[in-house]
């Protein structure tokens, strides 16, 4: 029997404000245990939250960014159960007034998905297992959260990999978070039910934890389906809980279950008082955002009429493709920027970390001057490339490798003439071009390279040597 | 009359008495009542006596504050950094916090001098003091009834001159009514006057610090050191009150007063009267009276008692003996390591009002009792805002009847809850309330007066109950040993 899925994501992304939600103590990832902590984030008695106006901010930001209507008035809500993660036994969460409601992320093949909520909220301490014993950490406790809540609205794997890796790359892009899986700065939750089709009627839903890369959401959807896809033809029925996707075995087991659904009994907290966020305030951050990543990638394959693969090498990372743009800003042409920033610059760049933090000894300036040079066609490819490098490894600019002399010493008279006297030293491959072998005519390259160092335009060379050996 | 606080202030800057051989009078004094009277639950002597010499330097230098070298107590809710602060909980029993309240953080600037923490009902939870895990402090007044609650400790080394002041906390009447029970001042603030950082949270929207004393102006001294907004507490607000003490010299012709029939049903007769009186005083010297109804009133205390639990019960989940306080001796899990902390931890009193808060605030009953309280919160709020459009304060009496006797065993815990009928509205709706003492009953009891003003009229109150002490003298009060000094 082939069954219908229903998938809904919640996603956890943690915010990249220097301070916690609640009080001045770092955000910072690592840190000995508890030396992010003070009498706010580890909910000691008598201490009172102060809420960070950044957190605000920053959800509205991703709220606008994931086409969000924004709740000009909100308040935070005490969300309450015992967990020794927890230090006041509450944690403060947004319910019935959610900062960002009603968006969406619009997949590649124009069906969107929709975003029911955003909320802030305050992340938990860590538990660490250790000789038998339990240590708590609270160096996370407080650090500020958004919790987006999507539309069941994804009804395959595939789906459900774009809408994770969507919304990531835009989080990133509007600088509001790493947005990274393994270290748990973005965690997604996939609540999966499957149905016959056409029936308007949900399934029994689970919820699995514990997705730490974007290719184990479609994996971890995959195998869910195939487990409730295999109770459902036996004749059972899906039971309502928790579950934990484990990567080494791929597979999908119960962590808990939640059939007495937890009564977290909600209220607003009495120590943060309701809070408004104006008209204009909304402006000025929507204003404040930059091109969104697909909007961009858009523009770069329609307008600046790149090849998709290399807009989408370029427009992955904000900080590449600002680089990018304030090349072509200094002048430089679309085709050689992009050419070589993928090319050259990326082949120093191993991982995804090096390329989205990009950080490399010469500005878009800098590059731009070299870049220009390419387009005049005062320096060819090659020389570029290797140039290029040179000027990465030192951070110096373009001039120190590339002497006025090198450019005009390749100027047209110059380049016919050493084709003639290629074409004088090696009769026989003349002869094998002229006969059908067209591959001889690189013995007359070579020559040329030589003799200018490399510097020779190669394929107006070409163009002069079959002129001359057809004549 | 009781030495004062300017007057200690005066003899302090005369070099008639040091801060040290002052605070070692009071110690004294602590040593040979507070056995008796339980009215401290921990002496911090060593801190205060370094406290004083500090007070010393500072008068030498010059420019001290009025409260510099003055020996005063703080209700042991208020965080003292390293101090024990138990909330006179089992559950907290050790704790000492790594951070000052707010309330003492100013105090100690201006020269404080810190004799101890007061005894209190557990988590100031109660109306006699009598929860407390230390055992009740005792009424100076007669040692066989209570002090009233929860600052019950607060009131009694005031009224017994243990200290020349101390701050307590209202979250339904637990400075006013402790004042009333032992003859002395007790302003409860405007919400937000004072901050609450520091202080350990019962029901958090309507918790408020505020000072015990001997007199009004020293009320209003107190009052004038510890206001003011703060950065870490955002419920806080900064409101310009100008110097207080001088406010308190105002006439009071003209000043309407208004009476609401609601605040007199059911109140002993004697007490009644009393205030009657205490009313016709007032307009005798010609201030306008006038009568109003409030009739949400008489919903004030099932509406607090459902606020009230329902923050408490989310305030008191993080006492998991986990971090501090009190942990088992034995247990098989963390599950029941935290249900052993607690069960041992809490006594009977804070236990059902967590129980009862858990209850409102559960799905299915929320919408019932919860949100319910908070639209009839809302009533509230405007009947006194009709009410303070056309009269600048409200006179009531404290309580609706004298302490009781220790150990009283006639009323229920609702029956006990009653004791709050008259003050519990006031932190509903987050205005400012004193209690003066107003005469005595048959059985030398101490009665007190209400006097309610608008939110962050402060002056107005102080104002009235300043004029009342004045014209009527002082009829209740422990002066047997009279000025220490």
């Amino acid at each position: 029997m082939k069954y219908e899925i229903v998938c809904g994501i919640e996603t956890h992304v943690e915010l990249a404000t220097k301070t916690k939600i609640f009080c001045g103590c770092t955000t910072e990832f690592g840190g000995e245990p508890n030396t992010h902590c003070c009498p706010v984030c580890t909910g000691q008695p008598g201490s009172l939250p102060i809420l960070n106006q950044k957190v605000v901010e920053y959800a509205i930001k991703a709220g606008l960014a994931l086409n969000c209507k924004i709740n000009t008035k909100s308040h935070m809500d005490r969300k309450n159960y015992v967990y020794p993660d927890l230090p006041k036994a509450y944690q403060i969460s947004q319910y019935d007034e959610p900062l960002c409601e009603k968006g969406y992320i619009e997949l590649d093949s124009g069906k969107r998905i929709g975003i029911t909520r955003i909320h802030i909220e305050e992340d938990a301490g860590k538990l660490i297992h250790e000789n038998g014993y339990t240590y708590i950490d609270y160096n996370r406790g407080g650090v500020p959260l958004i919790e987006i809540v999507s539309e069941p609205d994804i009804s395959s794997a595939e789906e459900a990999k774009e809408y994770a890796e969507k919304l990531q790359l835009t989080m990133r892009y509007i600088g509001i978070s790493d947005c990274k899986m393994q270290e748990g700065s973005m965690r997604c939750d996939v609540n999966l039910s499957l149905r016959k089709p056409g029936d308007p009627h949900f399934g029994v839903r689970t919820e699995t934890k514990n997705i730490n890369s974007l290719s184990f959401i479609q994996k971890a959807v995959m195998a869910e389906e195939e487990r409730q896809t295999d109770i459902l033809d036996a004749g059972g029925t899906i039971v309502q809980q928790t579950m934990r996707y484990d990567d080494g075995t791929n597979s999908v087991t119960p962590m808990r279950d939640k059939e007495n659904s937890d009564d977290y009994r909600y209220f607003p907290d009495p120590d943060i008082l309701r809070f408004s966020v104006d008209d204009e305030k909304v402006e000025e951050i929507r204003a404040s955002l930059p091109e969104l990543p697909f909007d961009k990638l858009k523009r770069y394959m329609n307008v600046l009429e790149l090849p998709e693969a290399t807009a989408k090498q370029i427009f992955r990372y904000r900080k590449v493709a600002e680089f990018f743009e304030d090349a072509l800003a200094e002048g430089a042409s679309v085709k050689n920027a992009a050419n070589l920033i993928v090319g050259t610059i990326f082949s120093n760049m191993n991982t995804e970390e090096e390329k989205e933090l990009f950080a490399i000894g010469i500005s878009a300036a800098r590059f731009a001057a070299l870049v220009k040079l390419a387009d005049e066609k005062k320096i060819n490819t090659g020389v570029a490339q290797s140039t290029l490098q040179k000027m990465l490894e030192s951070g110096k600019s373009v001039e120190e490798f590339i002497k006025p002399e090198d450019l005009v010493g390749i100027s047209d008279e110059a380049l016919e003439s050493l084709c003639k006297e290629a074409i004088d030293a090696n009769p026989k491959a003349v002869a094998d071009v002229r006969s059908g072998k067209d591959k001889a005519i690189n013995m007359m390259f070579g020559y040329i390279m030589k003799k200018t160092g490399g510097k020779a335009d190669i394929r107006k060379a070409e163009v002069l040597l079959r002129k001359l050996i057809e004549q | 009359m009781r030495t004062g606080i300017f007057e200690f202030a005066s003899k302090l800057r005369k070099r008639e008495i040091s801060a040290v051989e002052l605070t070692k009078e009071y110690i004294g004094a602590i040593e040979e009542k507070n056995p008796t009277l339980n009215a401290y639950v921990h002496l911090t002597f060593d801190t205060a006596l370094q406290a004083a010499e500090q007070a010393d330097r500072m008068l030498k230098e010059g420019d001290a504050p009025v409260l510099c070298g003055i020996p005063m107590a703080l209700k042991d809710n208020i965080c003292t950094d390293g101090l024990p602060t138990t909330c006179c909980s089992k559950i907290l029993d050790g704790f000492r916090p790594y951070y000052d309240a707010i309330v003492w953080e100013k105090l100690k600037a201006h020269g404080a001098v810190l004799l101890g923490k007061t005894n209190m009902d557990e988590f100031a939870m109660g109306s006699t003091s009598e929860t407390s895990c230390y055992g009740a402090p005792l009424n100076p007044i007669n040692t066989a009834y209570v002090t009233g609650g929860s600052s019950g400790g607060s009131a009694s080394v005031v009224c017994a001159d243990l200290a020349v002041y101390s701050l307590g906390s209202d979250t339904g009447g637990s400075i006013r009514l402790p004042a009333s029970f032992c003859g002395v001042v007790g302003l409860k603030p405007t919400y937000g006057a004072v901050s609450r950082y520091g202080l350990i949270a019962y029901g958090s929207s309507l918790d408020q610090i505020g000072p015990l004393t001997s007199s009004v102006k020293d009320a209003a001294i107190v009052f004038d050191a510890i206001k003011g907004g703060d950065k870490r507490d955002q419920t806080s607000v900064d409101f310009d009150y100008g110097v207080l003490t001088q406010a308190l010299d105002r006439d009071v012709k003209g000043v309407r007063i208004g009476v609401a029939e609601e605040f007199f049903d059911g109140i002993n007769p004697e007490i009644k009267s009393k205030i009657e009186e205490a009313i016709t005083l007032f307009e005798k010297n010609g201030a306008i009276i006038e009568s109003f109804r409030l009739p949400a009133l008489k919903l004030s205390l099932p509406v607090y008692y459902i606020i009230a639990c329902a923050e408490a019960s989310s305030n008191l989940g993080r006492y998991d003996g986990i971090r501090y306080g009190n942990r088992a001796s034995s247990y098989t899990s963390i599950e029941d390591m935290i249900v052993k902390n607690r069960s041992e931890g809490f006594g009977d009193e804070v236990k059902r009002r967590i129980m009862l808060g858990t209850y409102v605030l559960s799905s299915g009953y929320y919408d019932a009792y919860y949100k319910k309280a908070c639209l009839i919160r809302e009533e509230i709020n405007q009947e006194f805002d009709t009410v303070f459009d056309k009269c600048d304060v409200l006179i009531a009496p404290t309580a609706p009847n004298t302490a009781f006797p220790l150990n009283y065993k006639g009323a229920s815990p609702v029956e006990m809850y009653l004791s709050d009928i008259c003050t519990v509205s006031i932190n509903i709706a987050g205005i400012p309330a004193i209690s003066v003492p107003c005469g005595e009953d048959a059985k030398g009891l101490p009665i007190g007066m209400q006097i309610m003003g608008k939110k962050f009229d402060e002056a107005k109150v102080l104002q009235m109950a300043y004029f009342y002490e004045q014209t009527a003298g002082r009829k209740a009060g422990v002066n047997e040993g009279g000025a220490r000094v």
